[in-house]
């Protein structure tokens, strides 16, 4: 059982929630870059929250099914044949086109089941820099058949046939995506980095004040900030040291890069702030020419981001499972 | 050495800190460093999700909200850490391991090797000896996944990177630059000079253990000829 890619839109990969325990021999976790989006939409089909879905960016693919195959496409709102949002049973020899994200970068399309690759050092998740995971390590292309688990169409009628409140194929209900911005620049939280003393305080303030563009050349490994050229006071080099999800660095041209889901596990630019790790997700829904704009935070705060992302994420969870009759 | 104690710690964002030990590349901090973050990893808490030594300190990546931390994982992470260094670090040469690797020093795989030579005024073939005659230490593994930075480089030998990185760098490829030896992974844009490739993956995912090297592992290099280099990658 297989998904048919006839056309595979600007960049889709297989993505689960990443890799974890390689850092020290500088393998980041990866996975999807917004994984509030991945978990609600593998949750939407019944899935467990890990299961490897498609990552979608900005412009979307066509696909064919060979057997009847629940769907659910969840976070930047794409045209698409389908409602996003919610689960959807495809029927078996049909197809589905997905377009444009009028609003945010990237959705998730989960499968009954999962797309099964084989795993790699524990995820199915592609890992582009290293050519591993996914389909041979690569971005997907025309042509390509996805494996589903062999069960999946009696997966897919089971399940929806145990969905409360169905119209049609689908349902009469949507799980609202709160990743995506409702407008821009969308605010990041952040916190001061290591090295943010060692900039003079009008290029803090800089920092702060600046509505950031996200530029063209931004991608999986990290989005690159055009603004004001930020310049660090002190000249010297500094020590290569450790990086994570969300870091801000800022090189020697001084257009600073924040780091995305497979970054650098070290690096040896100046780390002017660090992103709550709340807010990254959201900034994964920024598409090239996006903006963006930082307000200090503090460690409580960003405990607080994380606690309002938890409680939300519950809530849709507990809504979902009803939904199965659970 | 004096008594390894932290100069701070700083948070890496909400999910991970960064303790620091030295503000510049000291090889006793180093080496330090890296047998704290083993004894770290070993306790194998369970809210513990990576633990990164750097050059200078180790970063310490966690679930902040996991059920099982107490307090606030920050702080227990500096807790950790004082455990162990109150436990005492364990011996250098009991931490450490040797890792020989093949290398081919031939034209086609090394085309910084006459201008490395010519800047440290002797023949290729006394460069070749130079580098195939120290051993090296891997003092951080970064930048790409299994990529090693290397202390031990001959100070002859000590030349700046190229003005212009390459574009790719064919996996493989061992470069050096100042008084640091690397190896690259994978076919990557680089700016160290290179001077020779080994035919071993420096990082395979489909490997039990990916990453041929590991932070403080020894290295020595091993000249190959041009035959066994490609017989190797068979």
């Amino acid at each position: 059982m297989t998904i048919h890619v006839l056309r595979p839109g600007l960049l889709m990969t297989v993505q689960d929630l990443g890799r974890h325990g390689h850092q020290h021999v500088g393998l980041c976790p990866g996975g999807a870059m917004d994984p509030i989006a991945l978990v609600i939409a593998n949750a939407l089909v019944g899935n467990e929250q890990g299961a490897a879905a498609l990552e979608i960016t900005v412009l979307g693919p066509d696909l064919q099914f060979d057997r009847d195959t629940l769907v659910a496409l969840v976070g930047a709102d794409f045209e698409a044949d389908i409602a996003l949002n919610r689960p959807v049973l495809v029927a078996g020899g049909s197809r589905l086109s997905i377009s444009r994200a009028a609003r945010g970068a990237r959705a998730y399309l989960a499968v009954a089941g999962g797309i099964a690759v084989a795993e790699v050092l524990g995820s199915r998740s592609t890992y582009l820099p290293g050519s591993f995971g996914g389909i041979e390590g690569r971005v997907l292309k025309r042509g390509d058949r996805l494996p589903l688990v062999e069960n999946s169409e009696q997966l897919s009628r089971e399940r929806f046939e145990r969905l409360k409140r169905k119209r049609g194929s689908s349902v009469r209900w949507s799980v609202p995506s709160f990743t995506v911005p409702d407008r821009e620049p969308i605010v990041l939280h952040a916190i001061e980095g290591e090295h943010f003393s060692e900039f003079d305080a009008t290029m803090q303030r800089t920092f702060f004040d600046t509505i950031w563009r996200v530029t063209p050349d931004s991608n999986r490994m990290g989005y690159r900030l055009a603004g004001p050229e930020l310049t660090r006071a002190k000249k010297d080099e500094i020590v290569s040291g450790p990086t994570c999800l969300g870091t801000v660095q800022v090189p020697a041209d001084g257009v600073p890069i924040a780091l995305m889901a497979d970054h650098q596990t070290t690096g040896g630019y100046p780390r002017i702030a660090e992103i709550a790790s709340a807010d990254v997700p959201r900034l994964a829904q920024i598409a090239p020419g996006g903006s963006v704009h930082f307000a200090r935070c503090g460690l409580d705060m960003a405990a607080e981001l994380r606690k309002d992302v938890k409680t939300r994420l519950e809530t849709a969870m507990r809504g979902i499972a009803w939904e199965y009759g659970k | 050495m004096a008594k390894l104690a932290p100069l701070g710690a700083v948070p890496l964002g909400d999910c991970a800190v960064y303790v620091e030990f030295s503000r510049a590349l000291d090889l006793e901090v180093n080496s330090a460093v890296q047998r704290l973050a083993r004894m770290v990893h070993a306790k194998a808490l369970p809210w513990v999700r990576d633990v990164v030594p750097a050059l200078a300190g180790l970063a310490i990546h966690f679930d902040p909200d996991h059920p099982d931390v107490f307090g606030d994982a920050l702080s227990a992470s500096l807790n950790v850490v004082s455990e162990c260094l109150k436990e005492g670090l364990p011996k250098e040469d009991d931490a450490s391991r040797t890792v020989e690797v093949p290398i081919c020093y031939e034209r086609e795989f090394a085309p910084d090797l006459a201008e490395v030579a010519a800047a440290a005024k002797v023949t290729p073939e006394e460069a070749v000896a130079l580098h195939a005659g120290s051993e090296f230490r891997v003092l951080m593994i970064g930048f790409a996944p299994g990529h090693p930075y290397m202390a031990g480089l001959n100070p002859k030998l000590a030349v700046p990177r190229r003005a212009t990185p390459r574009a790719v760098v064919p996996a493989g490829s061992v470069a050096i630059a100042n008084d640091q030896a690397v190896v690259y992974p994978y076919a990557i844009s680089g700016g160290w000079n290179i001077i020779g490739r080994t035919p071993l993956a420096v990082f395979d995912a489909h490997r039990d253990e990916p990453s041929l090297f590991g932070a403080g592992d020894r290295v020595r290099f091993k000249p190959i000829s041009r035959a066994e280099f490609l017989k190797h990658g068979k």
